[in-house]
């Protein structure tokens, strides 16, 4: 089968924005997750990751006027941009492919009804590279990174496009808090995934991109797998079952071992169900000896951006050959044994998997590999 | 191999059409919450879930019940089924309702049970707990339905055998004009297993057909 591979990446969030400047967090374990007060968002302060509008503004300035564009346009653009950089692929090319995963897009704007509709948001990115494909559109609540990237990588296999921007972003919104704030879900300090102490997530700012092609270059996107739990819209389910049936998938379309796989990316968003859920599945897939981290302890949940950030940044960690630190991590708060990483562990690896779940029952595995 | 649609319903004007004949004519100038709790009370079933969700999830519900109802009668494995849906409003319609909770700081109760709601994959999640289906599940967004992308996709799942079977389809609702169009792919291989089975060839063409009749 034709092999797809990634060709460049960004990740733009409160940590910085390029992987390069995230790294720099991640590798000494600080978080960039902060208490806000912010009444015009939400009536009691909150703990999340914000991206700071001048600065992102700073950075807008230099493809277009801020000022015509919403802050997740500028999120979503920037990151691009800057991906476009370190490629050769054509982002304008009749070859290559749109594809943005969000959850609200730009929900901010409900009051205003501007841009609210996600394929107008899509449109607006497409043709500011002056692609003319019809982009593609995926909302599948929080596992939309990572099952847009599997999207992009069939696309190309099938032969219907030779590349695919697989960019995603959500903001911190109104919505967003009042929203998982009514959930009882949102941690009352930075969230600490897997750790016996966790109390929720904190919500997150973010834009990703990557380039994904048929041109060869060092990290293949060698295979994915997406399933329901068929159990509950909102809960977790109690087995793993269905993420541990994505995890299988993904598995066997990258055809590995699962004894290759030096590290795992999880969801880990610290809430007690969630976290407990992945244990589960990933002690059935019997990876629970593998290096683990979630970096949602450093970003927040960027929700529609997040499965493509982590995705980024184990790229770039297996480039480096680290792993980061799963920040907030202190003491195991899961039933089963699980290796979740503390400080910054060096050494090479040649295979990770990434994994997410979300409303709906649906999660989504993803296993990026070096060429070669 | 070929892969075929056996089955294809449309609900729209308060009316439901199963394989292109009438299947369910709801009173003329219903507004569609009363139009679809009428289709589900003459279905005769019993599931209360069905009041808890949101117009969105009750259009795609309602539709996936009909149409998998028949499907049931071939037979099919909901661990090999796959969700394939689009639409062009996202659950903007419920994210209005959630906004009108949020909006006003003196009023201010927003509830876990509509913001669930504020995601347009839900209404897939529903049809999974519904029918046990577990296997791959994906809401696009698009301003139209794209008969193109959404063949080429599910094709290219079938090729690649994960799934057996797809429930695919078009389910748009915002602010009280609504639209689903949904129909069952079976792979090949398994449909010969059923010869008495009257399909169409899974294509762009038949697609864009069947979405207008």
């Amino acid at each position: 089968m034709k092999k797809v591979f990634v060709s460049s990446v960004n990740a733009l969030s409160v940590l910085g924005f390029s992987p390069q400047e995230t790294d720099k967090s991640l590798v000494r374990n600080v978080s960039g997750i902060k208490l806000h007060e912010k009444p015009e968002i939400s009536p009691l302060p909150f703990y999340a990751a914000t991206i700071n509008a001048e600065k992102l503004q700073a950075a807008f300035k230099e493809y277009a006027n801020p000022g015509a564009y919403s802050k997740l346009e500028q999120m979503l653009i920037t990151s691009a941009k800057l991906a476009e950089k370190d490629t050769s692929i054509p982002f304008s090319s009749a070859d290559t492919i749109f594809i943005l995963s969000t959850t609200k897009g730009n929900i901010d704007q409900l009051a205003a009804r501007k841009g609210i509709k996600l394929a107008e948001l899509a449109s607006v990115v497409a043709q500011f590279f002056k692609n003319k494909n019809t982009p593609i559109v995926i909302s599948n609540a929080c596992i939309s990174g990572v099952a847009a990237l599997l999207v992009g990588k069939r696309l190309i296999v099938s032969g219907k496009y030779k590349n695919a921007v697989v960019l995603g972003g959500d903001i911190v919104s109104a919505f967003t808090l009042s929203g998982f704030q009514s959930f009882k879900a949102l941690s009352p300090g930075p969230c600490k995934p897997f750790d016996e102490k966790r109390e929720g997530l904190s919500l997150g700012e973010g834009a990703a991109t990557l380039v994904l092609s048929e041109k060869e270059s060092g990290v293949v996107v060698a295979g994915g797998g997406v399933s329901n739990d068929a159990n509950h819209i909102s809960g977790p389910s109690r087995t793993g079952d269905g993420l541990f049936k994505a995890v299988s998938v993904a598995i066997r379309d990258a055809k590995i071992n699962k004894e290759s796989i030096g590290y795992v990316s999880a969801h880990g968003t610290a809430t007690l169900y969630n976290d407990e859920m992945e244990c589960k599945a990933l002690n059935q897939a019997g990876l629970s000896n593998v290096p683990l981290n979630s970096l949602k302890g450093f970003v927040g949940h960027t929700l529609g951006a997040a499965g493509l950030m982590e995705s980024v940044m184990g790229i770039y960690a297996m480039e480096k050959s680290r792993i980061y630190p799963s920040c907030g991590y202190e003491k195991s708060g899961v039933s089963l044994p699980l290796n979740v990483i503390k400080e910054s562990l060096y050494g090479s690896f040649d295979c990770f998997l990434k994994t997410a779940s979300g409303f709906g029952g649906c999660n989504a595995a993803l296993i990026f590999q070096k060429n070669g | 191999m070929d892969n075929f649609i056996s089955s294809f319903i449309r609900i729209s004007n308060n009316l439901v059409s199963l394989n292109g004949a009438p299947f369910f004519r709801g009173s003329a100038g219903e507004e569609f919450e009363g139009f679809i709790k009428q289709v589900y009370k003459s279905l005769g079933i019993t599931y209360s879930t069905f009041y808890k969700m949101d117009n969105l999830s009750k259009l795609g519900f309602i539709a996936a019940e009909i149409l998998l109802n028949t499907e049931k009668k071939i037979g099919f494995a909901p661990e090999k089924t796959g969700i394939f849906f689009q639409n062009s409003s996202s659950s903007l319609d419920t994210d209005f309702t959630y906004f009108n909770t949020i909006k006003d700081k003196e009023n201010y109760f927003p509830s876990p049970a509509v913001f669930v709601y504020t995601l347009p994959n839900i209404v897939i999640g529903e049809i999974c707990i519904r029918n046990k289906i577990k296997g791959e599940n994906s809401f696009f967004i698009a301003e139209t339905f794209d008969p193109e992308f959404m063949e080429a996709y599910v094709e290219e799942l079938f090729a690649h055998e994960l799934i057996e079977y797809a429930l695919c389809g078009w389910v748009e609702l915002f602010e009280g004009n609504y639209e689903a169009f949904l129909y069952f792919v079976r792979s090949g291989k398994k449909l010969s297993e059923n010869s008495s089975v009257k399909a169409k060839l899974h294509s762009t063409e038949t697609l864009k057909k069947i979405f207008t009749e």
